[in-house]
């Protein structure tokens, strides 16, 4: 293998960087994970020997170069080396979201034809039986966790420890065969194909190949100077693109040590622990830290909540500055110094981002002030903007260039164009192959010339050079009187309130903007504990008086900033309701990632929408919902409507008040 | 009486093996009241036994023979083979059986993980003088009884609470931890009490399903006292029916549901 690498100059596919880290990285660790409650770990020596037991095994079982091997399951290093494992064989793996339904997943493997599948445990050996009665190929299923599968029929069911057994006792014989295989790997193969959650329609296999990865891993350790000492947490979900290049691209071109969490509930104590230097989360994550710092603090003595009051009043002032190295006098960088020891520090320490180095975000919007929050604690949380198909990385914040309203300059190799409606084109060494079996899709996101349609809208800052996204390029519509309609700029403006989870705004082709909103219990829960409202559910609370007067003085004030946005003031909400149910991916009204499924959610409520628009006071309504079982069942709820203040256009108002 | 050689394969192919407990005649009387007439049935290795009963049918009284804590005036309990003579709590515990409660008995003040380790109390074997000083023998048994803790933290999937204080627990979760603190022993025998009363549908099903893998991945012999004649139903291979200290019913869940005396005891049969 080195010498191969030696030839070629750089290593070619994701196995050759494995044996690169392991003459290079041998003794240091590169997987651990919490087990037992207590942390163990695998060497980058130890992890190839595991990985290579796995691949032995699968030719055991006779896999053959080009199988699709479908991996489901939650984060844990057994999983990654199964990934890798099929790689080194010649298949590819197709890691899948592990919380889709049987159904769902039955499309993607039916699609993929994947012959193997490794699933983490019970729940997911489930699905997968269940997927066999309509999808066919499906040949073995190999599990990690073998509880309560011992009376499972095992005639074509094994467990992954038994598959290594096979490999390791078939070694000699098998490993010519693993050799030729490796060796014959090319940069232009593939080397993993990911299914996009996809905000319309059936979801499409983005095939990347080992050039992708590795020069986007490449280029993006880079740019964020990331160094074989780093830690990070892979807690997100497998089949998504982000912890495929920071779990396997990054960390195997880098050579730093991935972690997985014990499980998913004890994510936050395991992030504690870790202390990752290089962090990874939705802007939901920040969110939800945030409000759970708030509401304790709330909880705290009086002279701790102003000690904290003033010091985060002194961060956020001087923080940002800091941090990007702009000039700040000695008496605030002495009281910044003071703040951190006092406040500072052990509130990162709490929230497990001590040692973090370089944090992003991305997937959505995040609100200025959560933001600025963690940038003014002295955390480098920077943006980035991404797909799928661009294996990632299209934009992202240099260190000391960071703003929330934008989202980079583009990342090194990417060329970006924008096109005349706005849409937001890139070209880059990470433009994923094609979709599998999808040339049509494949020729209208990618023109000849490597040209992607991200479906985006958005424009270059001029002094800057910073993107900025508007929306989603067909979510940008018109109003009836010609007006620009961008619903999710709009929709992110009320989300960055803690009390609204979700917000969808209607007012395409009509003349005056509407809204659904969601509140986030969380919040504004233990906002009515506070003040003595009793509720008995999700439903009674979202209709209360209280909260429905709360929520409209949110609208009002998104209303206001929106009146100053000349090219957006058309956009103002008029009316609203407090939806009787959380908008959820189970009945198909998100997806996997958590984005709003517009087409979906007006079909659904169509009764709702109307309501909105022919001046009720409230409708009654009943909406069929999935449990996490999958059982269906009914909700029945009477919704008020309210109307929100709305300030006309500024020259008219004059004209009105005078 | 069944013989104690055989052993049945059930459907799911779980394995039945001989009897494993044998209660003959048992009368237990508190003064004048009796709280079990002549009771006598068995419990097979590697079974789930249901005793079922409306309230005040001596379903706990006849727990707390078989764990040691009445002594019955007449009637004899047979253990693997031998007659059991009056014995304390702890030695009945020595002797592989561990239980439940009905009204939760954990220590409020300790940790999960601590509540937990109190289960290994009869596998400790080292001095006191050892313990106190953390040395040696008393060392390597804590690592062997934690790490037997962290496999039952794990599969009853607890792990996020582990630190936290059992008085700061939901009701569901504290009584997986007595659960859990009941399976560390490692018991032959578990006797469980009542263990859905007072739990919502969805905690009736994780309970359900750990006690069915508990006695899949374990091989334990489960007695279990249950309200819900549903649950009761789903989970055991056979079942007793109590009703007012004497048995009306013994077999099958189906025989069990078509027993006539078994109905008029849960419905209620006129009196004329």
């Amino acid at each position: 293998m080195a010498e191969k690498t030696a030839v070629r100059g750089r290593p070619q596919s994701v196995p050759e960087l494995l044996a690169r880290n392991v003459a290079q990285f041998g003794s240091k660790p590169a997987y651990r994970e919490k087990e037992f409650g207590i942390w163990q770990s695998w060497t980058w020596r130890e992890a190839a020997v595991e990985i290579e037991s796995i691949a032995l095994g699968f030719l055991a079982l006779g896999a053959a170069e080009g199988d699709h091997i479908a991996i489901i399951g939650r984060n844990r290093p057994a999983l990654y080396w199964s990934m890798v494992a099929a790689m080194k064989i010649g298949a590819v793996p197709v890691p899948l979201y592990q919380d889709a339904s049987a159904e769902e997943m039955a499309y993607v493997v039916d699609h993929s034809g994947a012959r193997f599948t490794i699933c983490g445990d019970q729940e997911q050996v489930d699905k997968v039986i269940e997927v066999q009665e309509t999808v066919k190929c499906v040949e073995h299923i190999i599990y990690q966790d073998p509880r309560g599968l011992r009376k499972y029929d095992h005639t074509t069911l094994h467990a992954l420890s038994d598959i290594q057994g096979e490999g390791r006792a078939a070694r000699e014989r098998l490993m010519p065969e693993l050799e030729r295989r490796e060796g014959k790997l090319e940069y232009d193969d593939t080397c993993v194909m990911l299914y996009t959650s996809g905000t319309t329609g059936k979801p499409k296999g983005v095939v990347l190949s080992n050039r992708n990865v590795i020069e986007t891993a490449k280029n993006s350790s880079e740019f964020d100077h990331l160094r074989p000492s780093e830690d990070i947490l892979a807690y997100l979900p497998m089949a998504w693109v982000g912890d495929f290049i920071f779990s396997i691209g990054q960390a195997y071109w880098t050579g730093f040590c991935t972690n997985c969490p014990e499980s998913a509930d004890t994510m936050m104590t395991d992030l504690r622990e870790i202390g990752p230097t290089y962090y990874f989360a939705p802007p939901r994550v920040f969110e939800t830290q945030l409000t759970n710092v708030m509401i304790r603090m709330e909880d705290a003595g009086k002279f701790k909540k102003r000690l904290f009051d003033k010091y985060m009043a002194h961060a956020k002032k001087v923080g940002p500055a800091i941090l990007d190295g702009k000039p700040v006098s000695m008496g605030d960088r002495i009281k910044y110094w003071i703040g951190d020891k006092l406040i500072y520090g052990p509130l990162k320490n709490t929230l497990g981002f001590s040692r973090v180095r370089v944090g992003y975000t991305a997937g959505e919007a995040i609100g200025p002030e959560i933001f600025e929050f963690y940038r003014s604690l002295g955390i480098n949380l920077k943006q980035l903007y991404g797909q799928t198909e661009a294996t990632v990385f299209i934009t992202a914040q240099p260190d000391g260039e960071v703003r929330a309203d934008t989202v980079g300059v583009p990342s090194p190799g990417v060329e970006i164009k924008i096109a005349e409606n706005g849409e937001i084109f890139y070209r880059s060494p990470g433009t994923f192959v094609e979709y599998y079996k999808n040339p049509e899709s494949t020729a209208d996101t990618k023109d000849a010339e490597g040209w992607v349609a991200t479906g985006d809208a958005g424009f270059f800052e001029e002094e800057t050079g910073h993107l900025r996204i508007i929306d989603r390029a067909k979510d940008v519509g018109q109003m009836a009187d010609g007006s620009l309609f961008a619903p999710k700029y709009v929709e992110n403006k009320l989300k960055f309130y803690p009390d609204i989870l979700e917000a969808v705004v209607f007012g395409n082709g009509r003349n005056r903007c509407t809204a659904f909103i969601n509140i986030d219990l969380t919040a504004v829960g233990n906002w009515a504990e506070r003040n003595n409202i009793a509720y008995g559910s999700y439903q009674e609370l979202a209709q209360h008086p209280r909260v429905l007067n709360t929520i409209q003085e949110h609208v009002e004030t998104v209303n206001k900033s929106l009146a100053n946005d000349e090219m957006l003031s058309g956009c103002q909400i008029h009316r609203f309701l407090i939806l009787h149910k959380e908008l959820d991916a189970d009945d198909g009204e998100m997806t996997r990632t958590r984005k709003v499924r517009r087409k979906i959610i007006e079909e659904k409520f169509h009764d709702l929408i109307t309501a909105l628009y022919d001046g009720s006071d409230e409708i009654y309504t009943e909406t069929e919902v999935t449990y996490e079982d999958g059982r269906k069942g009914k909700i029945k709820a009477t919704l008020q409507i309210r109307d929100a203040a709305v300030i006309e256009d500024t020259a008219h108002t004059r004209v009105a008040a005078e | 009486m069944n013989d104690m050689s055989t052993s049945t394969v059930t459907e799911d192919g779980r394995t039945i093996g001989g009897v494993m407990m044998e209660m003959r005649n048992i009368t237990l009387r508190f003064g004048g009241v009796v709280a079990i007439k002549d009771i006598s049935f068995d419990i097979r290795e590697g079974e789930i036994r249901a005793i079922i009963g409306p309230n005040g049918a001596g379903k706990s009284s006849m727990l707390n023979v078989i764990s040691g804590f009445y002594h019955p005036q007449e009637g004899e309990v047979w253990y693997h083979g031998a007659r059991r003579k009056a014995m304390k709590p702890y030695q009945v515990a020595r002797q592989g059986i561990a239980r439940t409660f009905q009204n939760i008995a954990l220590f409020d003040g300790m940790s999960v993980l601590d509540n937990i380790m109190t289960g290994r109390i009869n596998h400790m074997s080292s001095s006191f003088l050892d313990q106190a000083i953390w040395w040696g023998k008393a060392q390597r048994e804590e690592v062997e009884h934690r790490r037997k803790a962290e496999e039952i933290i794990d599969f009853l999937e607890i792990q996020a609470i582990r630190k936290t204080p059992v008085g700061r627990l939901p009701y569901g979760l504290k009584k997986r931890v007595e659960l859990a603190r009941a399976l560390v022993a490692e018991p032959k025998l578990l006797l469980l009490d009542e263990p859905m009363a007072g739990m919502n549908v969805e905690e009736k099903e994780d309970m359900s399903r750990f006690i069915l893998d508990v006695n899949d991945e374990f091989g334990t012999t489960i007695a279990l006292i249950e309200h819900d004649m549903g649950v009761v139903m789903d989970l055991s291979d056979r079942v007793v029916v109590m009703d007012y200290g004497k048995k009306i019913g013994d077999g099958s869940p189906d025989e069990v549901r078509q027993n006539q005396e078994v109905i008029d005891a849960y419905l209620g049969v006129a009196h004329d």
